[in-house]
């Protein structure tokens, strides 16, 4: 049984290769409850807390990307100015468990866990983000789409790490929205990510909760970019909000269980989708 | 590092924890194996905050932390608020403002009301609220600790 308390990304790297089946674990907020609960005995643990190449983040202004480093805690995503660059993450970030949880909490974790819960995972999946990996041999970059597979399954290697999430910086309105039990403290029922690349003429959406993994909803994006002018302006009545929400629900596959049912969530996402398509147009309506 | 022993930094004194399991959560490192209970335990999961203390300066939940990997971080407890064994302004105020009941949520409330009011002087009702959305009381529903809060606030603001 060993802890290895790492410092640097090569550390890491090189201690998976030594315990090929130790836990990593960056915030422990995952983890610790799995093994607080008996469902999990932990031998072997890479910590990942103390290295701090892993809590940096920075923008790319040639490329136009975030790159946002895998241990960087939520609670530094929703404030400014990382909140800022990428609106949606901030918002997604804030609706994470308590303040307690948002301190340690990252994107690496999320990832790694690969809840259909994840709150962070619509996001990246509605703004296409590519998942940083390093193993001691080499270091491969995965688009988020290919990367979670199924219920806590992604593509992750035993012997990889992931180091950074890139995000696109993006002009248009970008929002989050989740169903739960209540405000606070809360882990979705039904969650959505809307994204409006204004520049590129397109929007994109997202939901978590509703599927073993993240659905990007893309039959309902390309109906409604068939009907609606999405570069550099977002003009749209009611009905089309409606349908569009209504359309996206059907690319779900929700089930019933202890946080919700099948029929609620799918209903909820058709909703949520709905109100972020109209906010998206409110917010565009105020830009112009 | 292998784990036969490793150091804890804990309200400024160094210990040593010895033969333990690597998944011991903080929580349990502190109240079992180092004497510090006024850290509480209930849901094991993040979801009461009766176990926030301070790591580095941040309020987190001691049972989802791995103890073992809390090494080279300053951790402070409800124990560690106060120097001199005297109740520290945000305690008194508690205390003052009857938002102590069964008290189990207390020491929780209490460390994370010190997080809060060391980062932000003059807090909103909904930035109060925020801040101790992850503190789970059953018995006062919540007003007088919020009055308490405010009460704490305000004694600052006037010194």
């Amino acid at each position: 049984m060993t802890v290895i308390n790492a410092t640097t990304i090569d550390q890491v790297v090189s201690a998976l290769r030594e315990y090929p089946q130790a836990r990593l674990v960056q915030g422990g907020t995952d983890v610790m409850v799995e093994v607080n609960l008996n469902r999990a005995r932990v031998h072997d643990v890479i910590s990942l807390r103390r290295v701090n190449e892993l809590r940096r983040w920075h923008v790319d202004e040639e490329s136009g990307t975030v790159r946002i480093g895998a241990g960087v805690p939520y609670a530094e995503m929703e404030r400014a100015p990382l909140c800022l660059h990428v609106p949606a993450l901030g918002e997604a970030a804030r609706t994470v468990g308590a303040p307690q949880i948002r301190a340690t909490g990252s994107l690496g974790g999320n990832l790694g866990t690969c809840s259909p819960a994840g709150d962070g995972l619509p996001v990246l999946s509605a703004l296409d983000a590519v998942v940083h990996l390093r193993s001691a041999d080499d270091a491969r970059d995965v688009v988020v789409h290919d990367f979670m597979l199924g219920v806590k399954q992604n593509a992750k290697r035993a012997d990889e790490v992931i180091v950074a999430i890139t995000v696109p910086l993006l002009v248009g309105f970008q929002g989050y929205a989740k169903v739960g039990m209540r405000n606070a403290m809360v882990i979705s029922a039904a969650s959505a990510c809307l994204v409006h690349d204004a520049d590129n003429g397109n929007v994109r959406l997202a939901f978590g909760a509703v599927a073993p993994t993240i659905v990007r909803a893309r039959a309902a994006e390309a109906w409604l970019a068939e009907r609606v002018s999405l570069r550099n302006s977002l003009t749209l009545d009611g009905a089309i909000a409606r349908e569009f929400g209504q359309l996206a629900a059907k690319e779900c596959a929700p089930i019933d269980d202890h946080r919700s049912t099948a029929d609620y969530r799918r209903h909820a996402v058709a909703v949520l989708a709905e109100r972020l398509l109209l906010r998206a147009a409110e917010q565009q309506g105020r830009d112009e | 590092m292998s784990n036969e022993f490793y150091q804890l930094s804990v309200n400024g004194v160094a210990h040593e924890v010895r033969d333990a399991w690597a998944g011991e959560s903080l929580l349990y490192v502190l109240r079992e194996r180092l004497g510090l209970p006024g850290t509480k335990g209930a849901c094991e999961q993040g979801e009461c905050g009766s176990c926030t203390v301070l790591m580095d300066g941040e309020a987190v939940c001691a049972c989802l932390v791995m103890a073992a990997t809390a090494v080279e971080a300053e951790i402070t407890t409800v124990e560690g608020l106060s120097s001199d064994g005297e109740p520290t302004d945000v305690q008194q105020a508690f205390v003052d403002a009857g938002g102590v009941q069964c008290g189990f949520c207390t020491p929780g409330l209490v460390v994370a009301v010190h997080h809060l009011l060391e980062r932000t002087a003059n807090p909103s009702e909904l930035q109060i609220k925020e801040a101790i959305s992850g503190n789970i009381c059953r018995c006062t529903g919540y007003g007088r600790i919020f009055a308490a809060v405010k009460q704490a606030r305000d004694n600052r603001l006037a010194m």
